[in-house]
């Protein structure tokens, strides 16, 4: 099933023109706040009737202004996860998590209860008010209530953004079984590359109310045109790979398709494909094979695009057998390396640069 | 000065209660709807609407009664019609129900306006989100989160139908039986001779009424806000 996604909508000062889709896997709406990331989401949703376009889900019409076609919300059957949680008050977590069945079409089948509280851990909460839980908690009970609702597909806007650092790591993964396990098209709204990179097989980046890149989550994060969107340090490249071996120093050994790369130890049985984001600023570069470094990650390739930022810095992208691969340097070594198109050039990893957060299951 | 209540004030607390407890039922469905509209619709004429609602708080209550008595008597437009259909308002105890739910409809609109307005639309849209239609939504999310505030609605009226006085008198007189609610009643036990004792006993009653209905109330809205907020 693929959302297809093509409007036109005025508010105020700001003008919105979308057009994207998001097919079957998590698709990323990336941007800055003030993008109208939200007000896409709210489309899609029908809590906002766009002024021209039109919206279809697995073929059929959501909205379409020209047909005067617009799906009340209810009838729409989207799982929406709110950046806020909006839980009911009054409900149980149980009653919280059960409210959408009762409206879903007879004959509609999906996850049960314990199911859906097993795979997001809430088992033991579920007799408890939602005024009692934490944001961790309250965020994983509001997907859970999107999922039992018998979606045909999640929306899910900023579920994170509301979390400190240790919530956002305790939900994480349970958005990536939440991807492996359930077939539904997500829509992920999120300002967070790290989320992005980790999660996302799609990106469609959204910058003031268009747009501006839409592709492989591969493609557009290695992008350097889309630096300017995702912020020098949070810039980067992911890499797909696949678990070689884990070495008795403390060290994993994958496989990517440019080479080998050495990390501090990670989960994952040899086999278990992986997705490694690579910050560009992590990346240093070599005209000729270097020796005597004790950078143990080194990838030939070829350079593929260079691109000015508006300080010292330069980004370069780099083609490591079939992968992308971002680096930022400065301007005065790329004149030194000679830095041109096509041109060879070999990429240095520290294998202790990379964090085990940046390495995720794909 | 006797303790217990002779007849004739039990005759007027018993229709006191009577009149004041259909008064506040029956503009309960019409004052929730009201409130409904004024909280969250936009529409022509939503300001002659809330000052037609809030006209009896501000008018002198005997003229109320007088417009009443215009309207709904036996030669008014809609007098006339409803005695056809054979229900009889003015000088009978349901043209002091009529009069009782006038009087105090504001107060019951206002109590629920502000509940209403005080619910968060979001958790409405992300009802709806998880299919709910309309109606549904209203029921499973907005009905009990509006309880506390349409207990205090209720109970406001109830306490406002009990006293009224003006409206009642000029509507449908000071019948025994009839139209002697307790504010009439201790009215015209206070005009006769020796009736003193008599307004006091009623006096009192006046006042454990409005004291038990207010501790209801308190109570049922405690617990109903208790259910939302609790943990």
């Amino acid at each position: 099933m693929s959302l297809e996604v093509d409007f036109r909508h005025r508010q105020g000062d700001f003008a919105l023109a979308v057009a994207f889709d998001a097919p079957d896997g998590i698709t990323a709406l990336f941007g800055r706040s003030g993008a109208g990331k939200t007000s896409v989401v709210n489309a899609i949703a029908g809590l906002l009737a766009p002024d021209a376009g039109r919206i279809t889900l697995g073929g059929t019409a959501l909205f379409d202004r020209a047909a005067r076609c617009n799906l009340p919300t209810w009838r729409r059957r989207l799982g929406y996860v709110f950046q806020d949680g909006r839980l009911f008050p009054h409900l149980s977590v149980r009653q919280n998590m059960t409210y959408g069945q009762r409206f879903a079409p007879r004959g509609s089948t999906g996850p049960t209860l314990d199911s859906v509280a097993e795979l997001l851990g809430i088992a033991p909460l579920l007799d408890r008010r939602p005024g009692g839980l934490s944001g961790g908690e309250k965020q994983r009970v509001a997907i859970g209530r999107a999922l039992l609702s018998r979606p045909r597909m999640l929306l899910m806007d900023e579920p994170l953004a509301a979390l400190d650092e240790a919530r956002k790591a305790e939900i994480l993964p349970y958005l990536e079984r939440l991807r492996d396990e359930t077939a539904l098209p997500i829509l992920y709204v999120s300002h967070s590359v790290a989320e992005v990179a980790r999660l996302a097989s799609r990106v469609v980046v959204l910058e003031n109310g268009h747009v501006a890149r839409a592709g492989p989550a591969e493609q557009v994060l290695s992008d350097p045109g889309m630096v300017h969107q995702i912020g020098l340090r949070e810039a980067g490249a992911v890499l797909p790979a696949t678990v070689a071996r884990h070495h008795a120093d403390g060290l994993t050994e994958l496989a990517v398709s440019g080479g080998r790369l050495f990390l501090p130890l990670t989960k994952g049985a040899p086999g278990t494909a992986v997705r490694v984001r690579v910050l560009a600023q992590d990346v240093m570069l070599a005209h000729s094979a270097p020796v005597g470094l004790s950078a143990l990650n080194i990838l030939p390739g070829k350079v593929v695009s260079l691109r000015d930022g508006d300080g010292p810095g330069v980004m370069v992208q780099i083609a490591c057998g079939d992968d992308l691969l971002l680096a930022r340097i400065t301007r005065r070594s790329a004149q030194a390396l000679g830095l041109a198109p096509d041109g060879p050039v070999f990429a240095v990893i520290k294998t202790v640069a990379i964090a085990r957060s940046d390495v995720s299951r794909s | 000065m006797t303790a217990s209540l002779g007849p004739e004030e039990w005759q007027a607390v018993a229709l006191s209660l009577k009149v004041s407890f259909w008064a506040t039922l029956l503009s309960l469905p019409p004052g929730l709807f009201i409130a409904y509209a004024l909280a969250r619709w936009q529409f022509w004429g939503k300001q002659v609407l809330n000052g037609l609602v809030h006209l009896p708080l501000i008018l002198p209550p005997v003229v109320t009664g007088y417009l009443l008595l215009l309207v709904f008597g036996r030669q008014g437009l809609a007098g006339a019609w409803l005695e056809s259909l054979g229900i009889v308002l003015a000088f009978r105890w349901t043209g002091a129900v009529l009069a009782a739910a006038i009087m105090a409809f504001p107060l019951m609109v206002r109590a629920m306006r502000l509940a209403i307005e005080a619910v968060d639309p979001r958790l409405e849209a992300a009802a709806a989100t998880l299919g709910a239609p309309r109606i549904a939504v209203f029921a499973t999310v907005t009905l009990p989160l509006i309880l506390p505030g349409l207990i205090t609605g209720a109970v406001l009226a109830f306490a406002k139908a009990m006293g009224e006085f003006g409206a009642t008198i000029t509507f449908v007189s000071n019948i025994p039986g009839q139209t002697r609610t307790l504010p009439t009643a201790i009215y015209t036990f206070l005009q006769v001779p020796g009736g003193d004792a008599a307004a006091l006993r009623l006096v009192l009653v006046s006042v454990i009424v409005a004291m038990a209905a207010l501790l209801v109330s308190e109570l049922l809205a405690h617990r109903a806000s208790r259910r939302i907020n609790g943990a």
